[in-house]
């Protein structure tokens, strides 16, 4: 039991857990897996607003997925919490690659260098959480779906959109990757 | 502003309007909401280290999770069909079908989630997760990503669909 709270689980048994959620989902409630669709709710919810796009009624087509949410925060809270803190184990030559870039702190889940309330006020911190995030927000809604919307329950379920919209993530991801990165750790 | 008619938003996870939800149920979906939770965090799907090594194409872990992951929903999508099982409230299980259209907003849209993605290291999911783990200026990435949808909700009637 230990063992599994304090190493990462293996590509092969994460991986089904991960798509086990759609079915168990369809047979709760019939509700589909995706959790971009609250950011939506959300604003929804505490934005008031007379734009069309957030006039439903979030309460009956969301609350579900709100709550769903709020505990992905609690078990995030409780899988850090109750296994002990352990680096990311990712292949030395993912560490010589971002050691390039300027990572140099390979603690904890997301680098300090570029994720803490100080780098918020760097300019690299800046990019890598206000604008990443906002283009989170406006991408997964243009794109109406998300790693789990899309990627998952999308192509589970053999969606063209699905297809059309994990080729767009993948394409704006590496170009990311490999032209703005380098420039926002390195140079900013 | 002009209002054209655009199909009705069909995002992730909103599969209609439908009846009060009991409240043993919302319990259910906080329940797997926090085993979502433990395994965005066990797997190492939330870390920014995990997304940049998939995007370097430097381990197999993340196309085996993802590939994995689809493989196991949609065997299961297709037992659930075959079978003919229905939903604990006795309904037919329905997956809704996001309409295509031009096709635009999807290679658009997730081609600019896909940038916020590298940048952030985090899909919503593993956003909200974060803040579980203790990455608590995360909340400052969620607030942004709230202004991201909002502005996009502002744009939606100029923007090509």
């Amino acid at each position: 039991m230990s063992t599994w709270f304090n190493a990462e689980w293996p590509w092969y048994v994460a991986g089904p857990l991960i798509g086990l959620f759609v079915p168990a989902l369809l047979l709760v409630g019939n509700k589909t897996f995706g959790i971009s669709g609250n950011l939506r709710h959300l604003c929804s919810a505490i934005l008031p607003s007379r734009l069309e796009f957030f006039r439903y009624d979030w309460k009956s087509t969301g609350l579900w997925n709100l709550v769903f949410l709020a505990g992905v925060l609690i078990g995030g809270f409780l899988a850090s919490h109750f296994g002990a803190p352990h680096e990311i184990n990712i292949s030395s030559a993912t560490v010589a690659t971002l050691r390039q870039f300027g990572i140099h702190d390979f603690s904890g889940v997301a680098p300090h260098e570029l994720f803490t309330w100080d780098a918020l006020l760097t300019l690299r911190g800046f990019i890598s959480i206000v604008v990443g995030g906002f283009l989170v927000g406006f991408g997964t809604a243009y794109a109406a779906g998300c790693t789990s919307g899309h990627a998952i329950s999308g192509l589970a379920n053999f969606e063209l959109p699905s297809l059309i919209a994990v080729l767009g993530f993948f394409a704006g991801g590496l170009a990311a990757t490999y032209f703005i990165l380098p420039f926002v750790i390195g140079r900013l | 502003m002009s209002h054209r008619p655009l199909p009705d938003f069909d995002g992730c996870g909103s599969s209609g309007a439908d009846q009060q939800i009991r409240p043993a149920f919302l319990l259910v979906y906080l329940l797997l909401g926090v085993g979502f939770g433990v395994v965005l965090t066990r797997s190492e799907v939330l870390s920014w280290f995990r997304i940049q090594e998939m995007f370097h194409f430097l381990s197999f872990r993340m196309y085996g999770i993802i590939g994995s992951a689809i493989a196991t929903a949609a065997t299961s999508i297709a037992l659930i069909k075959a079978s003919g099982l229905k939903s604990v409230d006795g309904k037919p299980i329905a997956i809704p079908r996001r309409p295509l259209g031009s096709g635009i907003q999807y290679a658009a849209g997730g081609t600019i989630f896909g940038v916020g993605w590298a940048l952030t290291g985090a899909c919503p999911g593993p956003l909200f997760a974060l803040i579980g783990n203790g990455v608590s200026v995360m909340v400052v990435a969620v607030f942004s990503a709230l202004g991201g949808t909002w502005v996009y909700s502002w744009l939606r009637p100029e923007l090509p669909h």
